[in-house]
């Protein structure tokens, strides 16, 4: 059996039948092909899978498909807005807050919400907000350089 | 002249894809029909499987077959080991268990179907008869054990082994002191991010077969997966998309790899298997496991005369890849930064009912420098002295090098002293103790550790190597100027694509953007070997150039014909040929790169034009190589060169970590003050991702020296199975990492170049434990195995009360 979903993904409305158990990330992988946003442990511990649902980040890897049906979901293939990188993927390239890159959607989801939350954070609220995404290559000092990149980029306009 | 490219922070050309959510790993690669893959695996560690039934699952909806053990024992080869040691017990390890089971998560049973959730219902509908049987678990207890894991043999021995140079016993006996000190070196996971993942499709009329896998080897997972399947070497095409990490994991052949390449030929359709976290947890290899005795003889004014370290190595229940050989390099390692004339490892190398342990991080090596780390520690405190000064005490100076030690390795460049003080002087190692004294007095427990490693790298010489251990390279200038640059090395995270792009942009004077560097597919790229063990910069680096040294070779003499003058009368700078006379002219513009003809608007390719000018650019001749009516008689077209680069000797790269601690009396929590770590990895090509590497490594060694462990029960049952067990460091667990370096150049290599992957996971663990132990030396702590938690702090902090 199968249930109608109605929901707005990266601003495209999205209308599908899926199974009631279908994981969201799953959904938005294999029904409607963003594979930027990653599974990395199906126990919402490590934020691979993270996605702004209604504005808050969550991880679409513990969340059904129907329960997101009349949400707004952006993914990291919708952050760069007429080609502009989003100033904290902006912040990842230069200061190098990634390495092999499998975390870097679900951090920059993460510190996005960071930053929408707190617009100039201190180094402490910055690991405080990214501790429920693991990165195992960068050892996480590149990526608060990076966040703080985007907190000052975005003071500067 | 100075280089553009080589040494800047140049910010990565792989990271536009990745923080776009626009990159492919082998679970964003979408087939038509493609079918996907869950296993059964093994709930006990040890048990005879008495009967399996898959009747129900056939019949599940979507479920297209069930493969067992049976099906699969005469059809696919075992798992290979690649190492060779004398004596050493090899078990045959298939790729689904037969009729035992070794380790909780071990393969029994395949379910093919439609979509991931039906595969995954119809596992649960699969029973396996088990018949439970005693586990072997303690490492120390498993020689001895009246279980035998592998019936074959007559104990769980894998193989004895006695290494190292020098009278150990006369060392011992002359000695004026000696220490000892039982270490532990913690089993761990390697969890990369991304999980293993493999993708198969078998086209039946072309009789080929394309395996895309999450792997750091991929020509020779190719090899291996040609021999396990019976498929002809070049009939079969590895292809690695982004992957998602690896520290030595995928560093591997698993069974699983050849399995799914065998089911889409049975079945003549693609199949997919992405592992979950917790299969990732029990069945990909673990790290380290080691447990023994470090003994260190020594004189009264510190100088060390002879180290013995007689250790027991946990290798799990059977053989991956490079399994028995990982200990062997711990054995090469342990004369660390020092001069020491007698050494001797004894290891005795056991099965146990665990998965295998193999190469993460390090692999082996980072076990060396804990135990004579610690060791040099136990030294220190035993005499009273500091610990920087009985580093410095048994240094080889700058100038002994290349330096031999009695574990037989001829170490190439190196000045410690020189690390060691520009770490104390960051650091300002003076005042820290001071305040530490100070601290102390107000009852404060703060912690200095030092750790001055060297650490072997750009594995390595074939010699040396189970299956070769070069690199290859081919660079090649297309028609319209543009550079493809095809790398035998597997970049997975490090940063190759720019890196490499550097060095060819440098050697051919051309622009950065202009060059594209492909790798991980063997279906395009020369046979190469993969990225792993700090190899892909020192290796395949140099692969890259001294291949486009012999492309500017052939590209000199087409020059000349082509400014009809006399090939020595040209130079090459600036991406351009130039007539001597006419150089400074030339060169009086700019050393901008020069561009390729191909942003010229597009339609047909313009003839190159040379009459009257005194320069060609590198591009033109590309183009005059390709169109080949204007070079000189008896030269091949096209312009193109290939190398395969092989190493005489591995590189040694070194360094100075300071890490400083608190201790919290109440809690026993542990908290970083300053981390300082100065790290000589020869020539920088990269300096941001030199910082990057060492970061994750030292972070890496955070998560052992402090959070991770896998732990088995003693029934064998897994109880670190996922991410909320098995405890990784997080953004609030790391200090702020002051980071510099000295540059001692490789003499192995023409780029000057050691490696940096592994540095950090080597390096940083005996500072970290070190300052925790240094922090709780007031209670008489003189050692604590890792993971050191703040429980057993806590309880040392309290018991004297």
């Amino acid at each position: 059996m199968k249930t109608a979903i109605n929901l707005n993904v990266n601003g495209v409305a999205r209308t599908d039948e899926v199974e009631p158990r279908m994981l969201l990330v799953h959904y938005l992988r294999d029904v409607l092909d963003l594979t930027g946003t990653h599974v990395g442990c199906e126990t919402s511990l490590c934020g691979a899978c993270t996605v702004m649902l209604d504005g808050q980040a969550v991880k679409s890897c513990t969340m059904f498909a129907v329960q997101a049906d009349g949400s707004d979901v952006k993914t990291i293939e919708g952050f760069a807005t007429n080609g502009d990188l989003h100033p904290v993927q902006e912040g990842f390239w230069e200061k190098h807050g990634l390495q092999c890159g499998y975390c870097t959607p679900g951090m920059i989801v993460t510190a996005a919400q960071l930053l929408d939350r707190n617009a100039n954070p201190s180094r402490e609220e910055i690991c405080h907000g990214l501790d429920g995404n693991l990165c195992r290559c960068t050892g996480y000092q590149h990526i608060i350089e990076a966040v703080e990149y985007a907190a000052g980029k975005a003071a500067d306009k | 002249m100075p280089k553009k490219y080589v040494g800047q922070s140049v910010k990565r050309t792989e990271d536009p894809r990745l923080i776009k959510g626009l990159a492919h790993y082998v679970d964003d690669i979408k087939l038509p029909d493609t079918l996907h893959v869950a296993f059964v695996r093994s709930v006990y560690a040890h048990a005879r499987i008495n009967h399996i039934d898959t009747s129900e699952a056939l019949k599940a909806p979507g479920v297209v077959a069930v493969y067992t053990g049976q099906d699969v024992a005469d059809k696919i080869g075992p798992v290979p080991c690649a190492s060779a040691l004398p004596d050493l017990k090899v078990p045959d390890h298939r790729v689904l268990a037969k009729d035992k089971v070794y380790f909780v998560g071990h393969p029994i049973a395949a379910v093919v179907a439609k979509d991931r959730y039906a595969a995954r219902d119809a596992v649960d509908l699969i029973v396996v008869d088990y018949e439970e049987l005693p586990v072997v678990i303690d490492v120390e207890t498993a020689a001895n054990d009246e279980t035998v894991i592998h019936e074959e043999f007559t104990d769980n021995i894998a193989y004895r082994m006695t290494s190292g140079e020098g009278d150990i016993d006369a060392a011992f006996a002359s000695a004026d002191r000696t220490i000892k000190q039982r270490i532990l070196h913690n089993r761990l996971a390697p969890i990369a991010m991304e999980p293993r993942g493999v993708l198969a499709r078998y086209f039946p009329g072309e009789e080929e077969l394309t395996v895309w896998s999450s792997t750091q080897i991929p020509h020779l997972l190719r090899t291996q997966l040609a021999l396990m399947i019976g498929i002809p070497e070049n009939k079969l095409r590895v292809i690695t998309p982004e992957v998602g990490g690896g520290f030595g994991s995928k560093l591997n052949v698993y069974g699983e790899e050849a399995l799914l390449g065998w089911i889409s030929i049975q079945l003549g359709k693609p199949v997919k298997w992405i592992e979950t976290r917790r299969e990732n947890i029990q069945a990909t290899i673990h790290g380290r496991g080691q447990v023994g005795d470090i003994e260190v003889a020594f004189k009264n004014d510190g100088t060390v005369t002879g180290v013995r370290y007689n250790v027991f190595a946990d290798l799990g229940a059977y053989h991956q890849l490079l399994t028995p050989a990982i200990p062997t390099l711990t054995g090469l390692m342990l004369s660390g930064a020092y001069k020491i004339p007698a050494i001797q490892m004894n290891i005795t190398a056991c099965f146990t009912n665990k998965m295998a342990t193999d190469a993460y991080r390090g692999a082996g090596r980072p076990e060396a420098t804990y135990v004579i780390e610690r060791a040099m520690d136990i030294v220190a405190a035993e005499l009273g002295f500091d610990p920087a000064e009985v580093r410095r005490k048994n240094f080889p100076a700058a100038n002994e090098f290349p330096f031999h030690t009695a574990t037989g390795l001829d170490y190439d460049s190196g000045d410690y002293e020189a690390a060691l003080d520009k770490a104390q002087g960051i650091a300002d190692y003076a005042k820290l103790r001071a305040d530490q004294k100070a601290a102390r007095a107000e009852g404060r427990l703060i912690g200095i550790g030092i750790s001055t490693y060297v650490e072997i790298c750009a594995l390595g010489p074939s010699q040396a190597m189970p299956a070769g251990g070069w690199e290859s390279a081919t660079v090649r200038i297309e028609p319209t100027g543009k550079v493809t640059v095809l790398t035998g090395a597997s970049p997975h995270g490090q940063g190759q694509e720019t890196s490499f792009a550097q060095i060819a942009a440098d050697e051919l004077g051309v622009d950065l953007n202009d060059i594209t560097v492909i790798h991980g597919d063997t279906g395009v790229v020369q046979y190469g070997i993969g990225t792993f063990g700090s190899r892909a910069t020192a290796v395949g680096g140099t692969a890259v150039f001294v291949a486009i040294q012999k492309l500017k070779e052939k590209a000199h003499k087409i020059a000349a014909h082509m400014l009809q003058a006399d090939a020595t009368r040209l130079s090459f700078e600036g991406g351009k040929y130039s007539l001597q006379a006419a150089t400074a002219a030339a060169a009086g513009g700019s050393s901008e790169p020069v561009h390729p003809v191909g942003e010229a608007p597009a339609g047909a390719l313009p003839e190159p034009q040379t009459e009257g000018k005194s320069s060609v650019t590198i591009q033109e001749i590309a183009l005059a190589a390709h169109i080949a009516k204007e070079i000189p008689p008896d030269t091949e077209p096209g312009l193109s060169a290939t190398y395969f680069f092989e190493p005489k000797n591995f590189t040694f790269p070194f360094g100075t970590h300071i890490a400083v601690v608190e201790v919290d009396r109440e809690t026993g929590d542990i908290k970083f003050l300053r981390y300082v770590a100065v790290d000589d990895c020869g020539k920088v090509i990269n300096p941001m991702l030199v910082d990057g590497q060492v970061h994750g490594g030292i972070v890496q060694s955070i998560g052992q020296a402090m959070f991770e462990e896998v732990v088995y029960d003693e029934q064998g049952q897994l109880i670190t199975g996922t991410l909320m067990d098995y405890a990784l460091p997080r953004a609030s667990h790391i200090p702020n990492f002051e980071l510099d370096r000295t540059e001692t150049p490789s003499p192995v290599n023409p780029l000057g170049v050691k490696g940096v992957g592994e540095a950090g996971t080597i390096g940083a663990t005996p500072a970290i434990v070190g300052a925790i132990v240094d922090a709780l030396s007031p209670f008489g702590v003189k050692h604590l195995d890792m993971p050191v938690k703040p429980e057993a702090l806590w309880r040392i902090i309290n018991s004297t009360h």
